[in-house]
């Protein structure tokens, strides 16, 4: 079957592939390096089931070389006729029973990893003053961005989660409108954010993001919810627990007001085209038509994906139908008495969004 | 096949329905087509139970509140009767006897009509007092699965009239006696579909 | 009368095929329609692979691409992969146990012309103010939220398919039951004709709930039903639900056939029966049967609580081992025997490891809490494919290289059929094996781009690379069937030389009677007993030659189809408050019912072939045969 070239061909792109996976893709949204006891979990049924796996590819592949070089009928000459073999009982029995023992060994790690992670008893512990014992989020997926509220907390945020490491956080889920899925590869599963019901499970993040290159694991949407299903990101940023309690201190404190000018005329364009979306203050803030901006200037992205920089955030503002086709964010002219931003108004806006900032 | 051939009594099988090869193929793959009819009416069904008294909130209407048992308990005699009516008219044709057979399908029709006729009373009833179709989940589901079933009804009662009206002339023969035959299991199986419409839609909904 | 071999003209010829009962003609019509499908969710599959070729390109846009990709998924699905195993189920099972045509050839006609013109309701879309967007999942909330028509294209045009699709298959288990050469007991019914009755039973059971999900959602966006509407106690996870209690039986719907074809194969061009016959039959119902109680592994990261995942897990798990014994039993079968590597059998050779990749990563889906990472990543896409292209179009390929010269009387090129191969097979693995890392990488599937920071590009380019091959091998196959087609060299009864089942014991193409005498089935593989005890004749027979009762051909099929899809246009435009939409739903309908009463007032109770007839039309078969021996031998040899 295989002559001799072609089979170097398949060979040199073997290698050439096994070179390609030493790499495991990047840290910040990689199942193959997990972050977080969820994703470790996970990552270890992966690699349990892939050695089983292996051994049934194996044994499959011994057995299928050797058959089709041993009796080619080259080989075994043009005229003959095969024994007509019915069949084996006991050969039957054998590759009922090995898989079935096989199964048996993925099956238990399973069922106990199905029931283990989706245990959320601990969700409403209180301890003695009548305070949860843990954190939970409320995570709301709207076209197409995401909202965190801290119920204990009385904080709201989003696009970018904020956690602490080393414990376990809890969420609930739901979906605003179309149904999302919220993901962060490095630190656990999915979980499905339908429009009917709340879903709720646990996520561990062991490692502080500062440590990796970007500086935040990367969230996704992993449901198909409209043409801008691939830029529904979000970012990750994960802190100790007492910078948490700072960060958490920071954002139930009113924000101050802008300084400098152009920042003030910024806020003043804000206050009548954008506040009814999008609130400044996180704290008692209801969830919003457009994401809350009070760390807006501490964020990796804008929208989510785009580069955290004044200039994306003017074209940004200018157009936003252009970056993330099917979002709900009017155009400039809808919301500026059917004017386009001027060029001072965008710089004053960016002057003042890119100062909204919690952090130090 | 021959459709000028005369049968007597004696000389027509005891099962003209499977008599043919024609014959066999249609009684088989009519009850596959049975089966599968029954995968589509489970289906309903478990959407119905799934979203029974689901609608905006604030919906005044619950299946408690809205049936009443008297007139759905006759339309449920009147169909049983018809069934059973319908049984007679495919033991005459057995025994060829076409006549009777005709008479028993009249009557049968007679009261397809009649059960029709209240449950497009008991729908218009519910339209006016604001349940329409698209109220809420709870009435949609209910419109489809009943409706569904009615429409069965509808098609069934075609069936048998264009039988009647098609044969009148030429009487029973190998080529038709199938028809007959399946039309009338048809009839049956749209009888046992409503027992459990009115078991699980009407009874399960007014108690509980 | 359906005719034999004269000469006709262009437009006699388009007559025959639009009136045709015969499930011969009616492979072809499959074939010709499912391969233009394929083709069209080729181009797509090349248009998403281009798109995604590098980071943030933008050669489509974010809407157009949903509709590539769900128009791609949706057709490969039910336009290309199941109608062409629809051709081969029609072209190949009825010779296979014996039969003249199928039980009811007027629906066999029906289910073509329904399929068809859903087939084409559906890609009418992207010319009438765009396709459907929401995956070929379509699931409710994206549905309902999606504007245009698109949705309602996929709705109705599916509606309209599904029916033909059901059609076929009651008809073939009808056929299957009821009309048996002699002596075809069920246990010694080929493999191909055993799948196809399993896949039929599946048609049976799987494609009601379908229908049923998807009136729904026709009755939400069309007429204000509030079956998905949660603000009005609606619940979109019903839909789920009804559409993977369907889509789960139907991936073995497409695979279970392509098992029939390569078993086939494997026999055929191993010179040897079936390792553990009696396995397989029983492997093939076991998966029939478990791929009912599966679906919710689709819905695993639902929500649907850790009691219902761990048992769906569970249940998932089992159904991989009537899968590993089919993979068993086909190495055992061509262990011990002469393997000639054909065409086809290279496909099925090369059928097995790529298939057995698909099945491990089947198996570590199925563990719920893993799945919860790999769910709707590129890891999903790289499984499906690997089963599906690696099982069904691997199969589809092989098949029809094994079955055109019964089809049509020719042999495709073994040597474009060789450069196809390796082009599709390489293509295939480079497409499809990288796409598994890049979704263990955290890239989810559906996505129209990706940024260049997330470390997906290399993957990504490697992969488009590998579609461009699959491309060229297919097209390499377009110029082998035109090739094929011009020089129209005959070929006799059985052109790979070692054919084992009834099929080949005939003329290539058969009359279109298949049998003038039923033959008499002694065994497994009864063409073959035939041969190894030296009958000349080809078959023992089961009856004397006599007259042969044969249906008359009808334009109905094709009318009560085309009401359908008038109606859905009336349907689809209901809502838009167009003056004429009213009116041509019920015509439409009017149509469809009018040609149905039609056909249940007129008997219709077909011709004879007399046995003159008979006689001299063999005696031109016999003719033609020695012509061909005295030319080139046809065939391998
Ligand atoms: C050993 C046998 C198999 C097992 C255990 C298996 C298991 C699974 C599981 C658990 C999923 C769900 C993945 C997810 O979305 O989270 C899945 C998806 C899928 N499988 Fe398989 N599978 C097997 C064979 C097949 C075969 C034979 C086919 C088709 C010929 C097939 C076609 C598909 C398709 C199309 C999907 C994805 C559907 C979608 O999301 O669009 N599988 N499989
Ligand atoms: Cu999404
Ligand atoms: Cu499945």
């Amino acid at each position: 079957m295989m002559k001799g070239p072609k089979k170097w061909r398949l060979f040199a792109l073997m290698t050439a592939l096994l070179v390609f996976l030493s790499g495991c893709g990047r840290e910040e949204i990689s199942t193959l390096i997990p972050a977080g006891k969820v994703a470790q979990d996970q990552f270890n049924l992966l690699i349990l089931s892939s050695i089983v796996m292996l051994f049934v590819i194996v044994v499959v592949t011994i057995i299928y070389v050797l058959a089709i070089v041993k009796f080619r009928r080259s080989k075994v000459g043009e005229d003959m006729i095969p024994e007509q073999v019915e069949g084996s009982a006991r050969l039957e029995f054998i590759w009922t029973a090995i898989p079935i023992v096989l199964l048996l060994i993925l099956a238990v790690p399973t069922v106990y990893s199905t029931f283990d992670l989706a245990d959320v008893t601990a969700m409403d512990a209180q301890d003695e003053d009548g305070a949860a014992e843990n954190l939970t989020v409320n995570v709301t997926g709207k076209l197409y961005w995401w909202e965190f509220e801290y119920p204990e907390q009385e904080i709201i945020t989003a696009q970018e989660l904020v956690v602490p490491t080393g414990e376990r956080v809890y969420f609930n889920l739901i979906a605003a409108d179309v149904k999302h899925s919220f993901w962060i590869p490095s630190i656990g599963g999915k979980l499905d954010v339908n429009p009917e019901n709340v879903n709720t499970f646990y996520l561990e993040f062991d490692k502080e993001s500062s440590e990796l290159e970007e500086g935040v694991y990367f969230g996704k949407c992993a449901e198909l919810c409209g043409p801008s299903h691939a830029l529904m990101d979000f970012k990750v940023k994960t802190l100790n627990r007492e910078d948490f309690d700072a960060w958490v201190a920071a954002m139930q404190e009113e924000q101050a007001a802008p300084t400098e000018t152009v920042a003030q005329e910024g806020q003043e364009i804000f206050e009548q085209s954008c506040i009814a979306c999008h609130a400044t203050n996180a704290a008692g803030a209801a969830p919003g038509v457009g994401p809350n901006l009070t760390t807006f200037g501490d964020r990796n992205t804008i929208a989510g994906f785009m580069e955290h920089d004044e200039e994306t955030l003017k074209n940004w503002i200018a157009d936003p139908q252009q970056y993330k086709p099917g979002n709900l964010m009017p155009d400039p002219e809808e919301i500026n008495n059917g004017e386009p931003f001027s060029d001072q108004e965008l710089d004053a806006l960016a002057a003042y969004l890119m100062g909204l900032k919690v952090e130090e | 096949m021959d459709l000028n051939k005369r049968y007597t009594p004696q000389t027509w099988p005891d099962h003209p329905e499977t008599a043919t090869l024609e014959g066999k193929n249609k009684f088989v793959g009519f009850w596959l087509l049975l089966a599968a009819e029954t995968v589509t009416f489970a289906s309903l069904f478990a959407t119905y139970l799934a979203l029974k008294d689901k609608g905006p909130s604030g919906m005044e209407f619950s299946a408690a509140g809205l049936f009443e048992l008297p007139l759905v308990f006759a339309m449920t005699m009147i169909l049983l009767t018809s069934s059973l009516t319908s049984v007679y008219a495919i033991y005459h044709m057995k025994n060829h006897n076409f006549k009777a057979m005709q008479a028993w399908l009249g009557i049968t029709v007679l009261l397809g009509l009649a059960f029709l006729g209240l449950e497009i009373y008991e729908f218009n009833h519910y339209v006016h007092l604001g349940f329409g179709y698209t109220n809420s989940a709870f009435s949609s589901a209910f419109y489809t699965l009943v409706g569904t079933h009615g429409a069965h009804v509808v098609f069934g009662l075609s069936w048998f009239i264009a039988l009647m009206i098609r044969n009148a002339k030429r009487g029973l023969n190998m080529y038709n006696a199938p028809k007959f035959y399946l039309a009338a299991l048809y009839w049956h199986f749209i009888d046992v579909v409503w027992v459990f419409i009115f078991t699980v839609v009407y009874l399960m909904g007014v108690i509980g | 009368m359906s005719s034999n071999s004269q000469k006709k003209g262009f437009g006699a010829t388009i007559w025959d095929y639009l009136t045709t009962v015969d499930h011969k003609k009616i492979a072809i019509l499959y074939l010709i329609s499912g391969g233009f499908f394929f083709l069209v969710g080729g181009v797509e599959a090349m248009l998403i692979r281009i798109q995604l070729m590098k980071a943030g390109n933008d050669f489509l846009s974010a809407g157009t691409y949903n509709e590539v990709l769900t128009m791609h998924g949706t057709t490969m699905i039910f336009l290309a992969a199941m109608p062409i195993l629809l051709a081969f189920m029609n072209a190949v099972s009825p010779l296979q146990i014996g039969a003249r045509d199928v039980a009811f050839p007027f629906l066999n006609s029906l289910g073509f012309w329904l399929f068809f013109f859903g087939g084409v309701f559906l890609n009418l879309s992207w010319f009438l103010g765009g396709a459907p967007d929401a995956g070929w999942t379509n699931y409710a909330s994206l549905a309902l939220a999606s504007e245009g028509h698109g949705i309602d294209f996929y709705s109705l045009g599916l509606t309209i398919s599904g029916f033909g699709t059901l059609i076929a298959g009651i008809n073939f288990l009808v056929t299957i039951i009821n009309m048996r050469a002699p002596g075809m007991t069920y246990m010694r019914m080929p493999l191909f004709t055993w799948t196809t009755f399993v896949a039929s039973a599946l048609i049976l059971l799987a494609f009601p709930p379908l229908t049923v999900g998807i009136f729904f959602m026709v009755f939400d966006r069309l007429f204000g039903a509030n079956f998905f509407d949660v603000t009005m106690g609606g619940n979109t996870i019903i839909w789920e639900h009804f559409f993977w209690i369907f889509g789960h039986p139907e991936v073995y719907i497409l695979v279970l056939p392509a098992f029939g074809i390569f078993s086939e194969i494997f026999a055929i061009f191993s010179r040897k029966r079936l390792f553990g016959y009696t396995a397989l039959v029983f492997a093939t119902i076991l998966i029939g049967f478990y791929g009912f109680m599966v679906w919710a592994h689709h819905m695993f990261t639902v929500g649907l609580g850790p009691t219902a995942n761990a048992v769906f897990a569970l249940a998932t798990m089992i159904i991989a081992v009537p899968t590993g014994i089919k993979i068993f039993n086909w190495l055992l079968t061509i262990w011990g025997g002469s393997i000639s590597f054909t065409v086809p059998m290279i496909y099925a050779v090369a059928f097995i490891p790529s298939f057995v990749a698909g099945g491990v990563t089947g198996v570590m889906q199925a563990i719920a809490p893993l799945d919860y990472q790999l769910h709707d990543s590129y890891f999903i896409v790289a499984h499906f494919h690997y089963v599906i292209v690696g099982g069904v179009v691997l199969a589809i390929l092989a098949g029809t290289h094994l079955y055109w010269p019964k089809m049509f009387g020719t042999m495709l090129s073994e040597k474009l059929g060789k450069w196809t191969f390796w082009f599709f097979f390489i293509g295939f693995h480079l497409t499809f094996f990288i796409q598994h890392f890049l979704g263990l990488m955290g890239m989810p599937r559906r996505v129209y781009t990706f940024g260049a920071d997330q470390g997906w590009d290399l993957f990504n380019a490697i992969s488009s690379v590998g579609a461009l091959f699959m491309a060229i091998g297919v097209i390499i196959l377009l110029v082998n069937v035109v090739m094929t087609v011009a020089k129209n060299e005959r070929v006799g009864n059985d052109p790979w030389g070692d054919g084992r089942t009834l099929e080949w014991a005939i003329p290539s193409p058969p009359p279109f009677y298949n049998f003038a005498q039923t033959p008499l089935v002694r065994g497994l593989d009864p063409y073959w007993i035939e041969k190894m005890e030296g009958n000349k004749e080809g078959m023992v027979y089961a009856e004397p030659l006599g007259d042969i009762h044969m249906p008359n051909g009808s334009f109905i099929p094709f009318v009560i189809s085309l009401g359908m899809f008038i109606a859905s246009f009336g349907a689809m435009y209901f809502m838009d408050d167009k003056a004429w939409a009213l009116p041509v739903l019920i015509g439409g309908l009017a149509i469809t019912f009018g040609s149905m009463l039609v056909r249940s007032l007129k008997d219709d109770l077909g011709f004879h072939v007399t046995k003159e007839e008979l006689i001299a039309d063999n005696e031109r078969i016999q003719r033609e045969a020695r012509a061909l021996e005295g030319g080139k031998k046809g065939g391998l040899k």
